[in-house]
């Protein structure tokens, strides 16, 4: 979180601060600053304004005293405000759901110690810790645990992949980054030192890898990909297509990234989708159902004509 | 908030929790310093009145339990007070492999609200003494998203509400208003739904959230349902899908170096003339057929016939459906 803006946002950090500095006597005020993500400045005047405050009567005994030695502080009167304050429902229910997710995550290899907080943090949240929230995170938690612990051996890997988008599968090197779940699919984030990209590797596609005795290293560019918005991002660049598609197929708009949808009078939606190749275009496009019809680019509605064709000919010759 | 402000409210804060009585509103504006007034002046005292409604409103917001109530049965007006022990979060001890847990957590939310609400939680507990690792990792980091429908839905569960929300299926031109006692929201396959009895089906459903448009309102009072006992909220999702059974097997010549995605699940590869004998195990042969015509001309299917047929069937469909379409 960045400095907090809003009046509510101080007057809960300045009561947070009395109890995080009486349980770090001695602190380094930069230290503290570091750890409650907030300016150094920022600090001294919060430490300025609660040294004002204190227990009614307001004299030298009732006041928060603090010791201020150089750079460090020390917190030698409370004013009873000992502890923090509790939990409110919102922060009980992102730390107990975000930790549920993290023990259904397959592959973490430390479940129970994420249990054990998850029991403790319920524990302290009382009542809220009750999030009617439940996480289920289905995948293939031994291959995860061997990708996770290959990443963690901190060497490159050797690796057979399937990519769905050329249809191919490659033998290629890369250096691990991170393994991360999104959408419930599990990637290894890594450089590829044939690609020289970064690049994120569906654990599933993974056929099979071997450890090399190098250790992994990214180079300084590789930087990790903001997946908060998903993992396939499609570029302007990459070339548009565009389908008619019947009711019963408009579930493809849920499930791919698409440009544009257009309902069209019939019922039927004109749907625009950007491609990174054409081969997959075809092998998605003629593997859907009877009410999908290109109808745009011309490469690609020709391409489909002529591998049905092939294809169909195959069954009406009597040579085979 | 001005400074002065701030000063106020630390102070009223201290001033409520070292009391054992309750303070009228009166008695606190002649301790806490910033509510001086002259309660004989009608304006005076009103501005009065309405800064400590503010503060009081401020204070509920930041999670204080404000107490209210009386010192004796002999008082009229109502006084106020912090019990020690509501205010406080209980003593926390966690491991240090514990806190970093917690701390990773924290981390997750993309969604910018939780993602707050987590950060001021983990504040908390390291104000409780808790030391959290900010450099720990746990090799296996899920990236953590919501539907705008999520906060409401939870907080409707959490209170037994009822919630009412427009709800768009693709198949169905128009959003339906749906009804909803929601028991609970449920992360399945990376996708988020709510499960509740439908008041207007008046049966058990499960809603995605990412088809709610909009988010979703409350309605009715808190409490006015009780959820079924011991719920498994997860089968109510999970059932929509069980596992394929993959007990046919066809055979498939591919070509040469083509058709890779296939050749990944075969469960045998034999050398063939125009390529290499695949065996494929499935479960519905229209889902494989489809799949195997996606692949057009690499691809030869030997048998058994009902793929073999499948997959002619879908190609005459691709061919006729593509007749006459002249490119846009």
């Amino acid at each position: 979180m960045t400095a907090p803006k809003t009046s509510v946002d101080r007057l809960g950090r300045l009561l947070n601060l009395v109890p995080y500095l009486l349980a770090r006597p001695g602190i380094l005020i930069s230290e503290a600053a570091a750890d409650l993500d907030v300016s150094e400045r920022q600090l001294r005047e919060d430490l300025e304004l609660l040294w004002v405050c204190g227990l009614p009567g307001y004299g030298p005994g009732d006041l928060i005293d603090m010791a201020l030695d150089g750079d460090r502080v020390t917190i030698s009167h409370d004013a009873g405000i000992d502890r923090p304050l509790r939990l409110t429902q919102d922060e009980a229910l992102a730390l107990v759901v975000a930790l549920r997710m993290l023990a259904e995550t397959p592959g973490t290899g430390s479940r129970d110690v994420i249990e054990r907080a998850l029991a403790k943090i319920e524990n302290a949240a009382g009542d809220l810790a009750d999030a009617p929230v439940a996480v289920k995170l289905p995948a293939n938690a031994e291959k995860l645990d061997q990708i996770r612990a290959a990443v963690e051996g901190g060497h490159a890997l050797r690796m057979t992949y399937y990519t769905a988008a050329r249809d191919e599968t490659t033998e290629r090197v890369v250096d691990p980054m991170r393994v991360l779940m999104v959408g419930g699919r599990a990637y290894l984030e890594a450089w590829c030192r044939r690609a020289e990209a970064t690049r994120m590797f569906r654990v599933d596609r993974i056929d099979a890898f071997t450890e090399l005795d190098e250790p992994s290293a990214p180079p300084p560019e590789a930087a990790p990909q903001d997946v908060s918005d998903g993992v396939f991002k499609p570029t302007a660049d990459l070339p548009l297509m565009t389908l008619r598609i019947g009711r019963h197929s408009r579930w493809i708009t849920e499930y791919y990234p698409v440009e544009e949808v257009r309902p069209s009078s019939s019922g039927e939606w004109i749907v625009t989708m950007r491609i990174t190749d054409l081969g997959w275009a075809q092998r998605l496009l003629m593997g859907l159902g009877p009410d999908v019809t290109v109808i745009g680019p011309p490469e690609l509605l020709e391409r489909i004509r002529e591998q049905a064709t092939a294809a169909l000919d195959q069954y009406s010759s009597p040579a085979r | 908030m001005s400074r002065t402000r701030t000063e106020r409210l630390v102070n009223l804060v201290i001033c409520l929790l070292s009391t054992r009585r309750f303070l009228t509103a009166a008695q606190i504006a002649a301790t806490v310093p910033g509510y001086e007034h002259d309660p004989e002046d009608p304006r005076d005292h009103e501005a009065f009145q309405r800064k400590f409604e503010r503060d009081k409103a401020e204070l509920r917001e930041l999670g204080v339990p404000l107490e209210t109530g009386t010192a004796s049965v002999f008082d009229q007006e109502p006084g106020y007070r912090i019990a020690h022990r509501e205010y406080a979060l209980p003593d926390i001890i966690l491991e240090p492999d514990e806190a970093a847990a917690v701390g990773i957590a924290a981390r997750l939310w993309q969604h910018a609200g939780l993602a707050a609400a987590a950060s001021s939680g983990l504040a908390k507990l390291r104000a409780a003494g808790v030391e959290v690792d900010p450099q720990a990792t746990l090799g296996v980091e899920p990236v953590v998203t919501v539907d705008p429908a999520f906060g409401p839905l939870t907080s409707a569960a959490r209170d037994r509400r009822a919630v009412t929300f427009s709800y768009r299926v693709p198949e169905v031109d128009e959003p339906a208003t749906r009804r909803l006692e929601p028991w609970g929201v449920v992360c399945w396959r990376g996708r988020w739904y709510v499960v509740g009895h439908d008041r207007d089906r008046n049966a058990t459903r499960c809603f995605r959230l990412s088809r709610i448009v909009g988010s979703a309102r409350p309605v009715g009072r808190p409490g006015a349902f009780v959820p079924p006992a011991k719920v498994d909220l997860i089968s109510h999702v999970a059932g929509f899908d069980g596992p394929v059974q993959r007990t046919g097997r066809a055979t498939v010549v591919a070509r040469h170096g083509r058709a890779a995605g296939l050749r990944r699940w075969a469960v045998s590869t034999q050398p063939d003339p125009d390529g290499d004998k695949l065996t494929l195990p499935y479960g519905d042969a229209e889902r494989l057929g489809a799949t195997l015509a996606g692949y057009g001309p690499d691809v030869y299917v030997e048998g058994p016939p009902e793929v073999r047929d499948a997959v002619i069937q879908h190609l005459k469909e691709v061919m006729a459906r593509h007749e006459g379409v002249v490119a846009a």
